[in-house]
């Protein structure tokens, strides 16, 4: 994939003198061209608002905007009523949480998460228990770091009505078994509710295939721009659970004193929504389909299994996850002995090498882990061995800074 | 600029007056929660002059290092002086901090005004 970087004009650029290496797409990706050019077509040539006009142009702008749900959905493998625009992963699963919550859990019923969920995937799940008066529970995780299938099966029960999981945790990289998971939900009568946000950008993902119910993932995160973001739901589901945000667009008929819905998707759409950046996200997967996932797939397991490698030489190095990069994504959390994540992100951002340290939005994994942070490397398909031998040379040069 | 001049490795490996107090005047906490930073001070004071200072904590090497400093800049000092104190002192006295590292280095400071509004010492004015 030697010829992608330079669909990427940020990376063209220099931080303190050295040629910008990027890694941390696991918190937003880089836009390659295509993509920022569909947002400034779409600006220059057929801007004006969707689904109302009578013109010209409204009529180009909802046939762009339509024209991208159905490319989301070809790429996930749903139909494109089953595809809401949101906003991002965070407010697919709020609406969710409400939408969902309002019509399918009551008082004493079971909410069942996992602790290495993303705070998008589990703080609206708590309050939405507090709501309800439900019960949340957390599946924990092996010592490898991949999810305790057995702890799962023990707490799933018959009040199980939701089963909130990440795909692929943003922590440990861990590839979760969600056609597994879903079966066993399935049986219990729960629905499956899939934090996508770290799968959908980096492997082909069928959702159909998966048998999950509900399922989020955000532009941003896979070449897209910002505030544009997909919920998927099964079609009986969405017609039966109430929409989260009323207003213009998701309506058919309204009295003074009460209202009718559109269909799927629309009944979720309320408000303008966000056009270009839906253009953004069609051109987006265009790119991306352009590329292969199962290349994207190939390219970043590569990448990750010379990353780990390189960390598990170093016996300073804490590397979290399991060891094996088929079963993981394209992130790896490490720490250095003894030094903090944001004093090793500083050292290396000298070098111009992006890495995110932090708690990255799962506080309840950093505590099982026993760590206040850790520092975290993500690849995508912009990313080159190259740019993992420089991270790795500039890590040696962390620790002999501050290490020893 | 590097971020971690000479004198910030040095507080890091050998903190100043680090430990605690067996008979403080004041002991407070504070913390960074989106990092993780710890930071335990204490003040021993006499006649409102800082007769004995230690801290404690876990950090990054930028929180820790200032709060060494910090510790070396307090004691000795009136709790009037220490009042007027304004973070941009401290700040140079660590040599500068980048940006995105602020609030490691202030977190010392942000400790520093706890333990003297404890004692009853407010600053004038709000520091900016």
């Amino acid at each position: 994939m030697r010829t992608v970087r330079t669909d990427f004009p940020i990376l063209d650029q220099r931080i303190n003198g050295r040629s910008l290496v990027y890694l941390d797409s696991a918190a937003t990706s880089q836009k390659p061209r295509q993509v920022i050019e569909a947002v400034a077509r779409f600006y220059r040539e057929t801007n004006a608002n969707v689904h109302r006009g009578l013109y010209g142009l409204s009529v180009g702008a909802t046939e762009l905007y339509e024209g991208a749900r159905k490319k989301v959905a070809a790429f996930i493998g749903v139909d494109p009523e089953e595809v809401i625009f949101t906003r991002g992963t965070t407010e697919s699963l709020n609406a969710l949480s409400y939408s969902l919550g309002e019509a399918w859990v009551g008082p004493g019923d079971e909410i069942l998460v996992t602790v290495m969920e993303h705070h998008a995937n589990l703080v609206p799940w708590q309050e939405l228990a507090k709501r309800k008066g439900a019960v949340l529970q957390a599946v924990g995780i092996t010592p490898e770091g991949e999810l305790d299938l057995e702890d799962f099966r023990r707490k799933l029960s018959p009040r199980t009505r939701i089963v909130a999981v990440t795909h692929v945790s943003n922590v440990l990289g861990t590839v979760n078994p969600i056609s597994e998971i879903a079966e066993m939900a399935h049986e219990v009568g729960a629905k499956v509710v899939v934090d996508a946000a770290q799968a959908v950008p980096h492997m082909s993902v069928r959702v159909k295939e998966q048998g999950c119910d509900f399922l989020a993932f955000s532009g941003h995160k896979m070449l897209a721009p910002t505030g544009i973001g997909v919920l998927w739901g099964r079609k009986e589901l969405l017609e039966e659970i109430p929409p989260f945000l009323t207003g213009g667009e998701m309506i058919r008929e309204v009295w003074i004193d009460r209202a009718t819905w559109n269909d799927p998707p629309y009944k979720f759409e309320a408000g303008t929504p966000p056009v270009a950046q839906a253009v953004g996200l069609g051109a987006a997967v265009e790119y991306l389909e352009g590329l292969g996932m199962e290349e994207v797939r190939r390219h970043e397991e590569e990448l990750v299994a010379k990353v780990l490698e390189g960390l598990l030489a170093r016996d300073y190095v804490d590397v979290y996850g399991p060891r094996d990069p088929a079963r993981r994504g394209g992130v790896v959390a490490f720490n250095l002995k003894g030094i903090h994540p944001h004093d090793v992100a500083t050292l290396l951002d000298q070098e111009g090498i992006a890495i995110r340290a932090g708690h990255h939005c799962a506080q309840p994994l950093h505590r099982l882990l026993g760590i206040a942070a850790s520092c975290r490397v993500s690849v995508y398909v912009y990313n080159t061995p190259d740019d993992i031998e420089a991270f790795l040379a500039a890590l040696d040069r962390v620790w002999e800074a501050l290490g020893g | 600029m590097s971020p971690y001049e000479d004198l910030i490795i040095d507080h890091w490996r050998n903190p100043r007056n680090k430990g605690t107090l067996a008979d403080p005047d004041v002991d407070v906490t504070e913390a960074n929660v989106p990092c993780g930073d710890v930071l335990r001070l204490q003040l021993k004071v006499r006649d409102g002059t800082v007769q004995d200072v230690r801290f404690n904590g876990r950090g990054c090497a930028i929180s820790m290092a200032s709060a060494s400093l910090l510790t070396e800049m307090v004691k000795g000092k009136k709790l009037d002086e220490l009042r007027e104190m304004r973070e941009e002192e401290l700040l140079e006295a660590l040599g500068g901090v980048i940006k995105p590292r602020l609030s490691c280095a202030l977190l010392s400071y942000r400790t520093l005004k706890k333990a003297l509004e404890a004692l009853g010492v407010h600053a004038r004015r709000a520091s900016s």
